[in-house]
């Protein structure tokens, strides 16, 4: 303390005190601005009306002002559900980038506010899947091993046995699922998007779904018995016991034989 | 330094092990034979120990590969998980994948054992790709050492082999794949194929008698094939004696090197356990085949990223090229060639041709003589040639075998992939052949430049007349050895087709063809240069070679004079 005391403050200090004062008060303020909008999952008229408006300004050059779709460019939305807003747009897909095999998924475009309100808006066209609540979707409430199961017969084939993705044809692909969020992989089965089948209740129950999530959730646990290299199976095995076995051992091949003629 | 208490036990030990010696060869008579071994000389290179590093992870296969079996169960017996891993909780399974799943996460150490045994297998057959491929290259397969090539050939085969039962064994969905595509590429065998297939599986497949028959062939007949033909090649190696790489004094007469005991003793004692060092890192660092992500075997589900291990990758690539229009349906019997020529004629021809060079290449040499000194690749182009086309249609199939990871990876698309290899399976080989060919000769030219105007020194000399010259210093005798005493082979003569009495000859037209494969070997060739062309080089470049001789010499001198000037300053 004593030593503190007699050290001379810098001449920024009262600069970087006040930045981080104000860096406090921003974090703090989006915290508190996001936890009350999760809390309202009911869409108000209010909602709408803001979606409808973000609607018009951010979609509707592709789909339409009345979400109607465009022949060849962007199907309709009339009847896709807040659960398909909530993934196409709380993943990043939608605004879609480019044109191409299928849309990335890029840095998140607005907060979940806004793609609650547009959510609210395209679900106002028609009824649709909607978001599911916390409890449809939480892995703990979920049988990993019959998720397992379902995951062999249902998604392994395009997105490998531990989700962690694949190619599709045409440079389509089946993204990696370790960073999905249980939601969206929830959506994902519900409304099938781009590539994907739908997996409607009748054909995966709610209860299989999240049963599914616990499965993928129990890879984000870490690999038993080390890095898994990607998770990809025998080619990066093989790649690997050549560049790193192979390449050591023969490294130590030229260091044991350097003495040698 | 040494203190007089330490001789007297030195002595003791130096007796007991003579005692104990002496009482072995009372009884055995092995002295002799242990002094022979002792005193056998093998010449030092580092590519030499290739092979050893394929016998040692063979050892730690035999070792990993005894305690596993305390806890595997070669069964097909279905039973239900009630072990602790949570995402097979309850679930159907075999008694065979039950007991991987529980010596994985039950037995302590179970599953290093097994990740150490998965990655020796991998690093097994990749040492003995490189060995084989080393032997290649070097011409270490001629005369007398056809039969070793067969047996290192039969042993990469079988290898394969190991490998393949014993990725099979765990009953898991991804090696059950695997067998499926085993299962159809037997049956594309016109007639014998659905026979096989019943005989192998016993009955449709899967059968439950298959996990029990791998396991026997995995831990009985394929390990004792293996190890009894180890030993027939190691005691060829011996019988014959080691190749050599050229250098002064080695000739196909004699063998210089170093003695077995102490030299070798140590350094593949100490080699083995780098070898089994760097596995057993692997296995404890790095994740392999991990059965518990792929799930007991069941038909119907095949996941993304399905493939074999690396050594069998190159014929799911060769399944994966082929465009499927080839099925032919004749007489209302299916003949699949879509699976028989890349899967079944494909491997056939390539492995043949592996097993039948020696040979091949004897026909284009018609060279009788024995080689024990070794080629530089390149003094033998069109050898360096085929074996790296081999090597590049074997990678363009691995990566068509692998062409969904790719395509994941570089964000491609497979259908363009899969169009592009097509393409580059038959054009890079013969692009590599043509590119490898051209390099060798290039070096062959190089190297004849240095052997007649030496080396460049990068001093450059302006002589009285203002002629500005760069001083060439010649070769050592060493080094001229080197790059002058290798085969020069011609093509062979084709004698006439008819004799003095003008029958036609017996035989003619097996002699053409091997007249054409040795052209195909032998006419475009750069000739080592002969002592004729070295003393003319010599004489032409007298004034250099002897002005640059007496110039460093002068220079030393003076350097010398410096250094003399300089030593008392620096004191």
């Amino acid at each position: 303390m004593r030593r503190l005391s007699l050290t001379r403050y810098h001449r920024a200090a009262p600069l970087v005190l006040l930045f981080v004062l104000l860096a406090g008060i921003t974090t703090a303020a989006s915290f508190v601005q996001s936890t009350p909008a999760s809390a309202t999952a009911e869409a108000s008229a209010d909602d709408i009306s803001e979606g409808s408006k973000l609607f018009a300004a951010n979609c509707a050059t592709c789909h339409g002002l009345d979400a109607q779709g465009t022949e060849g460019v962007a199907p309709s939305l009339i009847g896709v559900g807040a659960a398909a807003v909530d993934f196409q747009v709380g993943t990043g897909r939608m605004p879609m980038q480019a044109s191409g095999p299928q849309a990335i998924a890029k840095t998140v475009q607005f907060n979940q506010d806004q793609i609650d309100q547009l959510a609210a808006y395209v679900a106002s066209l028609a009824p649709g899947p909607a978001v599911p609540d916390a409890d449809a979707v939480d892995p703990a409430l979920g049988n990993a091993a019959n998720g397992m199961a379902l995951f062999r017969t249902n998604c392994a084939m395009c997105h490998g046995s531990v989700g962690g993705g694949g190619a599709l044809t045409q440079g389509k692909y089946a993204p990696s699922l370790w960073a999905t969020t249980p939601t969206h992989i929830y959506e994902a089965m519900l409304v099938g998007p781009q590539s994907m089948p739908v997996f409607n209740n009748a054909n995966i129950t709610p209860e299989d779904k999240r049963d599914i999530i616990a499965y993928l959730d129990e890879q984000r646990n870490g690999a038993p018995g080390g890095a898994a290299l990607g998770a990809i199976g025998p080619v990066a095995e093989g790649l690997w016991a050549w560049i790193l076995g192979m390449g050591i051992i023969v490294g130590f091949t030229v260091w044991i034989g350097v003495r040698s003629s | 330094m040494t203190d007089t208490k330490t001789l007297p036990t030195a002595t003791r030990l130096n007796r007991a092990a003579g005692a104990t010696a002496n009482w072995a060869d009372e009884r055995t008579s092995i002295g002799a034979f242990t002094k022979f071994l002792a005193r056998k000389i093998f010449p030092d290179h580092w590519s030499f120990m290739l092979g050893e590093v394929a016998l040692y992870s063979f050892i730690v296969l035999l070792l990993s590969g005894v305690i596993l079996t305390a806890f595997f169960v070669p069964s097909m017996d279905f039973v239900h998980y009630e072990g602790e891993f949570a995402q097979l909780k309850g679930v159907e399974m075999s008694k065979a994948f039950e007991s991987t799943i529980h010596m994985s996460f039950e037995v302590p150490g179970g599953l290093l054992m097994r990740q150490i045994h998965h990655w020796a297998a991998l690093i097994f057959t990749a040492a003995i790709v490189t060995h084989m491929a080393r032997v290649f290259f070097t011409g270490a397969f001629r005369k007398p050492r056809e039969i070793n090539w067969l047996i290192g050939f039969t042993l990469m085969i079988l290898s394969l082999a190991a490998g393949f039962t014993g990725y099979s064994l765990p009953d898991d969905v991804l090696s059950g794949n695997g067998l499926r595509i085993i299962d159809g590429v037997i049956r594309s065998i016109p007639i014998l194929g659905s026979y096989i297939s019943y005989w192998l599986f016993g009955g449709e497949f899967p059968g439950e008698a298959l996990i029990p028959r791998m396991f026997t062939a995995h831990i009985l007949l394929i390990p004792a094939l293996i190890l009894s033909l180890i030993a027939v090649h190691l005691f060829l190696v011996f019988l014959q004696k080691h190749t050599q790489y050229p250098g002064p004094g080695r000739t196909d007469k004699n063998v210089v090197g170093l003695p077995l005991f102490p030299v070798y003793t140590a350094k593949a004692g100490g080699f083995f356990f780098v070898v089994f060092g760097v596995i057993a890192l692997l296995g404890a660092l790095f994740q392999i085949n991990p059965v518990w992500n792929y799930g007991p075997y069941d038909p119907s589900p095949v996941s993304a990223g399905t493939q074999p291990d690396w050594y069998m990758l190159f014929i799911d690539g060769g399944l994966r090229i082929m465009p499927g229009q080839v099925e032919v349906v004749l007489w209302g019997y299916t003949l699949s060639l879509n699976i028989l020529i890349p899967a079944v004629i494909m491997p056939g021809l390539f492995f043949g041709f592996l097993a039948l060079y020696p040979w091949i290449e004897s026909w284009a040499t018609g060279d009788r003589g024995e080689r024990h000194v070794l080629d530089r690749p390149r003094n033998a182009p069109v050898r360096t040639g085929i074996g790296v086309a081999l090597i590049t249609f074997y990678v363009v199939l691995v990566l068509e075998g692998s062409n969904d990871i790719v395509a994941n990876l570089f964000r491609l698309s497979i259908n363009d992939l899969t169009i592009l290899f097509r393409i580059a399976v038959f054009a890079l080989p013969v692009l590599a052949f043509w590119v490898t060919k051209r390099i060798a000769m290039g070096l062959q030219r190089k190297d004849r430049e240095l052997v007649l105007h030496g080396h460049e020194t990068g001093r450059i000399v302006r002589f009285d007349n203002g002629e500005y010259i760069e001083v060439h210093e010649p070769l050592s005798d060493e080094e001229r050895w080197m790059l002058v005493s290798y085969q020069n082979l011609k093509p062979r003569e084709l004698a006439p087709e008819h004799n003095e009495h003008g029958v036609r000859r017996k035989g003619y037209r097996w002699d053409r063809f091997k007249a054409a494969l040795s052209r195909f070997y032998y006419e475009d060739r750069v000739e080592p240069v002969t002592p004729a062309e070295l003393h003319e080089a010599h004489e032409h470049h007298k004034a250099e070679i002897e002005g640059m001789a007496a110039r460093s010499e002068a220079h030393s001198a003076a350097r010398a004079d410096a250094a003399a000037d300089k030593a008392p300053a620096d004191a």
